[in-house]
């Protein structure tokens, strides 16, 4: 964007937004809402405390293990209903009632079958962000042009090659934006994972820190998980862009 | 009839000269109610182009994935070299109407994807996929994505693919239909250097009586509800002229006018 004829650089406006906040900070306007340059402070005081470090070990790898299976499950299993009627009539009411499902209610139920630990946590994570995968990754075999299929075909490829050279690279750039989308749900997932079965990672600070009013201390978590999360879904937006030039052409 | 040399009888005459490289027998294809082929039977001469030509639903494009082995056929059959096919085989290359390039993978890559699938080492491949990307004149595109090429350029890229796997047959979906008049014409003289250079039989569809006449050796003229040869036509001296001149001659343009004639009635 240009202002005055000057270039920002991309995301000028969270200035905007941190500067306002600190504004309405300083103003002890709200207890809850101390000023932002307070809430730093508090982050690299607490980011190399021992608890910090034990919560982000924590929600880190239920974290990334969450996503791990949700990818690799999900894509498999959207490519195969994209590719099989029968499999998709079979599954899709499914995959639809666990997108738009409460997963939270859930969770006690994970909790029953699965116990209270780390396993119930990566699962949580999963069935977060594992839905949206999957409608996209069908959605981007769905809509594979017919004649690539065929050329495959006739030049004798394999079940395995035409999968794994020719769906799989063809729904690439819908496979990349359901896992961006997934990846920001599976966030939600394991916080709430965190607050609801185990005391734990992340979930157990807020809990700490809201319990006793730390509002700086409860806010540099915050800060910590949106970057973190902000991060891997730009990451996961500069891959989709590496194959946007042919996602309009396919 | 009789005049344009087109009767049955100097066809079967000339075909008999020749060995028979694709042949379907009483070939049949149903949707449901709807009869896209009906008792379809038409020989292909080896070593030489035989264009599938009529209006459009008329199952020209039925009939070539048929033969391709992409379709199956409801009853009858299609035998290549005398042998009856089960599905998509080594001895037939397809050119598609879309080009059905890989959007994603380099020409060189695009050129190599049927010998890829066939399992030859990368080394081998490319250095024959190198021979027929500079054989249709994209010699220095090699590392060029289908995106950044025309339509023109994008069908040499899919018609070197199927001459790299070195079949047969090269089954032609209209080809240079999704191309600009220009570049269709020069597709269609280097078709005939092709088709006299290469000792492959070429099946080709297409909607347009001009490039049909143009380019075939032998024309099958298949008409709609219910699908069916209507006629075979052999123009006999085109081959022989030069490609510069056969547009004004005297043959081709009667050719051109009867089958139009024999059209016209199916053309809504």
């Amino acid at each position: 964007m240009k202002v005055f004829g000057i270039r920002l650089p991309g995301m000028s406006s969270l200035l905007i937004w941190g500067l306002l906040w600190e504004i309405f900070g300083r103003a002890e306007i709200s207890f809850f809402v101390p000023p932002l340059s307070e809430v730093f402070a508090t982050l690299f005081e607490i980011f190399g405390s021992a608890a910090f470090q034990k919560a982000l070990y924590e929600t880190a790898y239920a974290f990334f293990s969450g996503v791990f299976f949700a990818v690799a499950i999900g894509i498999p299993v959207g490519i195969m209903m994209g590719k099989n009627r029968l499999l998709d009539e079979l599954l899709l009411p499914w995959v639809n009632i666990f997108l738009s499902a409460p997963l939270t209610a859930l969770v006690p139920v994970l909790m029953v079958l699965f116990g209270f630990g780390m396993k119930s946590i990566i699962i949580t994570t999963t069935l977060f962000g594992i839905w949206i995968i999957i409608l996209n990754a069908r959605a981007g075999v769905m809509q594979i042009n017919r004649s690539l299929v065929e050329m495959a075909t006739s030049f004798g490829a394999s079940s395995w090659d035409a999968f794994s050279k020719v769906y799989f690279w063809a729904a690439l750039p819908e496979i990349l934006g359901g896992v961006r989308i997934g990846v920001i749900r599976a966030v939600k997932g394991v916080i709430i994972g965190q607050l609801l079965i185990s005391i734990a990672g992340f979930g157990a600070l807020f809990e700490l820190y809201s319990a006793n009013f730390l509002m700086s201390h409860f806010w540099a978590v915050l800060i910590v998980l949106f970057g973190m999360a902000f991060t891997i879904s730009e990451l996961l937006a500069y891959m989709e862009r590496r194959v946007s030039y042919y996602a309009a052409k396919r | 009839m009789a005049m344009l040399q087109t009767s049955t009888e100097p066809n079967t005459q000339s075909v008999s000269q020749h060995d028979i490289a694709v042949s379907t027998r009483n070939v049949s294809k149903n949707y449901g109610e709807v009869e896209a082929l009906k008792d379809l039977t038409l020989e292909f001469p080896r070593g030489q182009l035989t264009s599938l030509l009529g209006p459009s639903g008329c199952g020209k494009t039925t009939l070539l994935k048929i033969i391709a082995g992409l379709l199956e056929p409801t009853s009858g059959e299609v035998e290549v070299d005398g042998k009856a096919i089960t599905g998509p085989g080594p001895d037939r290359a397809f050119v598609f109407q879309d080009f059905a390039l890989l959007p994603w993978a380099s020409v060189i890559r695009n050129v190599a994807f049927g010998l890829e699938l066939r399992g030859v080492a990368k080394s081998e491949r490319e250095a024959i996929a190198e021979k027929y990307i500079k054989d249709v004149g994209l010699g220095g595109f090699e590392g060029s994505f289908p995106h950044e090429l025309s339509g023109g350029m994008r069908q040499r890229v899919g018609l070197a693919r199927a001459l790299s796997v070195d079949a047969d047959v090269l089954l032609m979906d209209e080809p240079f239909s999704a191309v600009d008049e220009q570049t269709r014409r020069k597709f269609q003289e280097d078709l005939l250097s092709l088709v006299a250079n290469e000792n492959k039989t070429f099946i080709f569809v297409t909607h347009s009586i001009e490039e049909a006449v143009y380019v075939s050796d032998q024309i099958a003229i298949l008409l709609p509800r219910p699908s069916r040869v209507s006629d075979i036509i052999r123009p006999t001296g085109l081959r022989e002229k030069d490609m510069l001149t056969i547009r004004r001659d005297p043959e081709y343009l009667d050719i051109v006018d009867e089958i139009w004639a024999s059209l016209r009635s199916y053309v809504e």
